[in-house]
């Protein structure tokens, strides 16, 4: 009786350590993207550098051009845009590469540090926000 | 009698108090000596000269020999721009994506801490010079909202700029495998008066530029000694 209770609990500490890892990780994925994709410009604390590249940080352009960001992630941008009153205008390359869920949980992690508390993205939406991208 | 002994204790005290002190002085002032000199760093050579009949062996330090640039402002940049002086220097490109964002936040803390010396001045010598014209890096330095007399961003010919890397002991190369086209170091490169590298950092490590930042007082003291 005793032993079979100390298995249940022993099978039961192994699942629940199990189960957590698992959301740990994925809840990691983001950061493991922005550090291995986006760090060595836009920098650890999502600051930029001065006016050359522009700040994730509280960053305006998060909220105001939520809907076009999936694309510019992964067909990257150039041009002028504005970001919280400042002009930037240097070539961002796109990450072709990456899939479906890892522009969900890198757009996810920008959208909620940093200092920002803006809406998450669900992979249906990038889905089908990714399947009108602009010509590029 | 009581009274003279407690006078000689305190004087012993007082005594004990001044010895303890002056010993603290002296080690620390004996340690503050020893740091105060940077080492000359590159390869040196002995050189034998003949003095009143007599062999003396001077040492000959690795120097940065004369260069001639191009700055954001279209003005020449040579050797003569630092004499007197004494300049941070590193190697990078306008368009890098992979290590020069980095280096350049922390040469702005360098920048930063040093804008009021006239006599420090920081040298960033682009590697890739056909892209980045006088124009592309009066953009750059403009947004990042430096001045020229203090920061000069220079461009050139190729194989000067390149020769003149591994002459401050830094790599940089054109590498078609490399993200974005070129090899470099994010090394930072101290440089004195007499044109002799005394520090090397690592200017994508702030722990490293922290150990610059304290150097460079370290060397601006020991040239204002010399003259």
């Amino acid at each position: 009786m005793t032993r079979n209770r100390s298995i249940s609990v022993v099978a039961g500490l192994v699942a629940l350590t199990t189960l957590t890892q698992c959301f740990t990780n994925r809840k990691n994925e983001g950061e493991k993207l922005y550090v291995a994709n986006c760090q060595s410009c836009h920098m650890e604390d999502g600051s930029g550098l001065r006016g050359l590249i522009p700040p994730l940080a509280k960053a305006d352009y998060l909220q105001l051009h939520r809907e076009e960001l999936p694309c510019l992630i992964r067909h990257g941008i150039s041009g002028e845009i504005v970001v919280n009153g400042q002009e930037y205008n240097k070539e961002m390359p796109g990450l072709e590469r990456l899939q479906l869920d890892d522009v969900t949980n890198l757009l996810n992690y920008i959208q909620t540090n940093f200092g920002n508390d803006n809406q998450r993205y669900t992979m249906t939406e990038v889905e089908e926000l990714l399947e009108s991208c602009p010509a590029h | 009698m009581i009274n003279r002994n407690k006078l000689s204790l305190r004087r012993l005290l007082f005594a004990a108090s001044l010895t303890l002190t002056a010993g603290m002085f002296y080690s620390c002032s004996e340690s503050a000596a020893e740091e105060a000199k940077l080492p000359i760093l590159g390869n040196r050579e002995p050189v034998e000269r003949v003095v009143e009949g007599q062999t003396v062996v001077d040492t000959l330090y690795h120097q940065i020999p004369d260069f001639a640039f191009v700055n954001q402002d279209s003005q020449q940049v040579t050797q003569e721009t630092f004499a007197g002086k004494l300049y941070v220097t590193d190697f990078f490109f306008t368009t890098c994506p992979t290590i020069c964002p980095k280096m350049k936040s922390q040469m702005l803390r360098v920048y930063e801490q040093y804008k009021d010396n006239p006599n420090v001045l920081l040298l960033s010598h682009s590697i890739d010079p056909t892209h980045d014209t006088v124009a592309v890096l009066k953009d750059y330095a403009a947004r990042l909202n430096v001045t020229s007399d203090k920061w000069h961003f220079v461009t050139g010919e190729k194989d000067s700029i390149y020769d003149i890397a591994t002459k401050y002991m830094v790599t940089a190369m054109e590498d078609e495998q490399e993200a974005g086209g070129f090899v470099h170091s994010g090394a930072f490169v101290l440089v004195d008066e007499n044109r002799h590298v005394r520090g090397v950092y690592d200017g994508t490590k702030p722990e490293e530029v922290d150990r610059l930042i304290n150097d460079i007082p370290v060397l601006l003291k020991e040239q204002n000694d010399q003259k």
